[in-house]
């Protein structure tokens, strides 16, 4: 049948196999991935992605199988060698040298020598080569520090290809990047392919996945369950594969009942951490039993008006009021508004909302410490905080329900299902909630949206802060809108639609008519 | 799994890298100990045997050992805030200037309690010492590394001016003040075992020994049941989370370096109260900074920090006796080199590496 020689895909991995002591995370996984293609991989929290792309990267080395690499089979035991097979890898978490300039950040590692002058003019023509092959423009000298995550990234691409890469892989490139980066890296993912580049694109976000990638294959607990033509395949294809259910992306959710102002804000002012005005006379109020959803691009406001309602940030200007009354300066800090009811979940759980290195059940104690609950006296009672966390993670469904394990030993949906349950057990009447399924599995979003309805359902006043267009809609009964620390809009989600909402998140505000 | 080694199970934490680094530091000393001339086996053998031989060299032994206790539980305390306190040395040297004070000038306090009030003064002394440099980390942003440094040196130069010219007994020439008035000393172990009528040699030992067991405790207790020892993990730990849980780092800072200081302030009853009896210039003597590696060999917890006290007791007493022995051999050659025991990234990597082959075996 074949007449002609089809050229050899990039990238082959036959039978890989992986464990880690009991943890099977790599179970006879296949892959082939065509050349000039931008292959997706998709797949739950632990689902072995990111340790099948280790393999590849050469960080571990396979119990079994075999790699290859446009046809010829190839040993990688460590990232070197998979450079010198043409594979480059853009991880989550950069891997750039802040105060050095972005050509010395290129450089390190491809020197060409003791003396920097040769290699530095070799590697500065070679950027200029990239910025007018593929518009991969990035101020040479420019400190990457100074630069934004999305230049940030760029320059790790640039990494890869100035070291002659090919293959490039990219773990969930976008979770790090405001949706206007997301669609600057897609661009650039797509002039790449134009050149005969190939790239596997791993996230979690099946809309990236459609909208970006030539095929996808779907991995869940360890196995390589099923690969598609992403043009003959649907998101509910895909998420049915990825958890082996039916899965509701959009929950039921009866008419929202408001009831009283719960809170208010009146034109409040934030300042960032370098004074820089962030949040600029945003007024709301927020009633109790419903939802006020608050969208925008990322880095608009939304994370400083959040931490600014929950005490972190001091306001620089407006009154927050509560059931009414203003909430003097003296308790706006997180402690007292815990005590008068107000809940908080933080955007970001690894740096904010759990100490890693502690147990869950202390993790899960954090800002109710000085409770009598945990111990009356001078000590702790270390049965009544692990029974609580018990008690806790059996509501929430927090797996494994293991009060002593250490909190960084949980994936990241269980970490945010342990975070909603210490908020939410604790009953307040308002609740902050900010990206409550970032970097969460799908099985794992259904349940938070649940919990978050019911809470709405049971009469709390819910603020959502999300990045996320879909849950904004799925979840809000109104929408304000934030555009460069202003809000541009009120929407009720039923009156509106993507396309709308995108206009006042671009700053296209209405008029007052 | 994005890092490519799992975390180490606890035994192996506490218990097997640890003795992984005394090992090393032995053989390797062993080496240098042969590169001068003389029989390595014999220079362990002179070692353990004037730290352990007999009655005296355990007293000896416990005796320095206490002041390792105190000193390293000050510096792990901090560790645990995410603090580096590496003024211990000049905390310790202050605390035997309130103890020397009271029990000097507090005479007439009744029986013990002139000993109980200098110890509560050597505490505080330290405490307010360490306050400066924990003041400045926690509100002006001053490193606590850099602040603490400089702080030994002021420590110095105060004492070393109070004891040559305010509190030096006029007509001597050392620079110490007159001894203390024995209800201002804490009793040594020989005083009281002669009281039941057992001999014991006469060594430095005293209850103080006692008092760091308790402090030990104490911190144990602090770190791990209370809230302020919540707080003061989960500072050093992750502070914004600690913000967002409403702890305040400030005063979590401020808080761990008074105590802090005043457990560097053990030290001060150790040696001032327990043995010397009047303060001498210089009475640290390098302590303090043996603290950092005792709380680093005992992985900054309290058992541990007893075990690398004792550990340098031993080495500090079996150094003298060695030193003694063999001249060429000086006993601060075998402190730097138990140094290395504090090394605790050395030998982590292979440690773990082969822990995770042989765990990562699959099951035949």
């Amino acid at each position: 049948m074949i007449t002609e020689a089809r050229p050899a895909p990039a990238i082959e991995l036959i039978g890989i196999d992986k464990s880690f002591g009991p943890v099977h995370a790599n179970n006879n996984v296949n892959l082939v991935v065509e050349r000039g293609v931008i292959h997706g991989i998709v797949g739950e929290n632990g689902a072995g992605k990111s340790t099948l792309m280790s393999i590849l990267y050469g960080f571990y080395e396979a119990d079994g199988g075999e790699i290859r690499v446009n046809g010829k089979p190839v040993r990688i035991r460590s990232p070197r060698e998979a450079i010198a097979c043409g594979i480059g890898m853009v991880h989550q978490h950069f891997m750039l040298v802040a105060p050095l300039s972005v050509l010395e950040n290129v450089m390190l590692g491809a020197e060409g020598g003791p003396l920097l002058a040769r290699g530095a003019g070799e590697i500065r023509r070679r950027l200029a080569e990239l910025a007018e092959e593929y518009g991969l423009e990035v101020d040479p000298d420019s400190v990457v520090g100074e630069l934004s995550v999305g230049l940030q990234q760029r320059v790790e691409i640039l990494k890869a290809l100035v070291r002659e890469a090919e293959i490039l892989v990219l773990d969930e490139p976008t979770a790090v990047l405001t949706p206007a980066e997301a669609d600057q890296l897609f661009e650039m993912l797509r002039v790449l392919k134009g050149e005969n580049k190939t790239i596997i694109f791993i996230t979690h976000k099946l809309r990236e996945i459609m909208s970006l990638t030539d095929r996808v294959s779907v991995m869940r607990r360890g196995e390589m369950v099923a690969t598609f033509d992403t043009a003959k395949t649907s998101p509910p294809e895909l998420a049915d594969a990825m958890v082996g259910r039916k899965v509701i992306l959009k929950i039921d959710k009866a008419p929202a009942h408001p009831g009283k102002v719960a809170l208010e804000a009146r034109n409040l002012v934030v300042r960032d951490d370098r004074g820089v005005v962030r949040v600029d006379g945003v007024s709301f109020v927020l009633r109790e039993g419903e939802i006020l959803g608050v969208a925008g691009v990322a880095g608009n406001g939304q994370s400083e008006l959040l931490e600014a309602l929950a005490g972190i940030r001091p306001l620089s200007g407006g009154e927050i009021l509560i059931g009414g009354e203003p909430l003097p300066p003296a308790e706006r800090n997180p402690h007292s508004e815990r005590v008068i009811g107000i809940g908080h979940v933080p955007e970001d759980r690894h740096r904010v909302g759990l100490v890693m290195p502690f147990e869950a059940c202390e993790s899960a104690m954090l800002g109710f410490h000085y409770e009598p609950v945990y111990g009356k006296g001078l000590l702790y009672d270390r049965k009544a905080i692990i029974a609580d966390a018990d008690r806790k993670m059996e509501a929430f469904d927090v797996r494994p329900r293991a009060p002593l394990l250490k909190t960084a030993n949980f994936s990241g949906g269980n970490q945010q299902k342990l975070v909603l349950a210490r908020e939410i057990e604790r009953n307040p009447k308002i609740m902050l909630v900010g990206q409550p399924t970032r970097g969460v599995d799908i099985g794992a979003i259904e349940f938070i949206h649940k919990r978050i309805v019911a809470q709405r359902d049971a009469g709390k006043a819910l603020l959502l802060v999300s990045v996320e267009l879909d849950e904004i809609f799925a979840l809000s009964d109104r929408i304000i809108v934030l555009c460069a620390g202003r809000v541009t809009g009120e929407r009720r989600p039923e009156e509106t639609n993507p396309q709308d909402l995108g206009l006042l998140m671009a700053g296209v505000s209405e008029r007052a008519a | 799994m994005s890092s490519p080694l799992k975390p180490l199970p606890a035994w192996a934490d506490v218990a097997l890298i640890p003795l992984v680094n005394v090992a090393a530091a032995f053989v390797i000393s062993g080496f240098v100990v042969l590169a001068i001339g003389e029989n390595p086996l014999e220079a362990v053998q002179i070692l353990i045997s004037g730290a352990l031989g007999d009655l005296e060299g355990i007293g000896f032994t416990l005796y320095y050992a206490t002041s390792f206790i105190f000193t390293g539980l000050a510096v792990a305390i901090c560790f645990h805030a995410g603090l580096f306190n590496i003024g211990v040395e000049g905390q310790a040297y202050i605390a035997g200037l309130g103890a020397a004070l009271t029990a000097l000038h507090l005479g007439f306090l009744p029986g013990y309690s002139l000993a109980v009030a200098a110890i509560i003064a050597a505490a505080l002394f330290g405490a307010a010492f360490a306050a400066i440099p924990g003041y400045l980390q926690a509100y002006r942003d001053s490193h606590i590394v850099i602040t603490t440094i400089m702080f030994n040196y002021i420590a110095s130069a105060i004492m070393g001016y109070l004891l040559v010219d305010v509190l030096r007994t006029p007509g001597q020439m050392n620079a110490e003040t007159p001894a203390f008035p024995a209800t201002g000393r804490v009793p040594q172990f020989h005083d009281i075992m002669s009281a039941f009528g057992v001999h014991w040699p006469v060594t430095p030992f005293n209850l103080s020994f006692l008092l760091a067991l308790m402090a030990a405790f104490a911190v144990w207790l602090l770190i791990w049941r209370t809230r302020l020892g919540y707080e003061i993990r989960t500072v050093g730990a992750n502070p914004t989370a600690a913000i967002y849980g409403g702890i305040s780092p400030s005063r979590v800072t401020i808080v761990t370096t008074l105590l802090s200081g005043a457990l560097a302030g053990g030290m001060a009853v150790n040696v001032i109260l327990g043995e010397e009896h009047r303060l001498i210039l210089e009475y640290t003597a390098g302590f303090g900074f043996v603290g950092i590696a005792v709380a680093l060999m005992g992985r900054a917890h309290p058992v541990g920090v007893i075990l690398a006290a004792i550990l340098f007791g031993i080495l500090y007493q079996g150094g003298a006796e060695l030193a003694f022995d063999k001249p060429k051999i000086s006993r601060d050659m075998i402190v730097v080199m138990l140094f290395a025991g504090a090394l605790e990234h050395m030998f982590r990597r292979p440690v773990a590496t082969l822990l995770a082959r042989r765990t990562a075996q699959p099951p035949i």
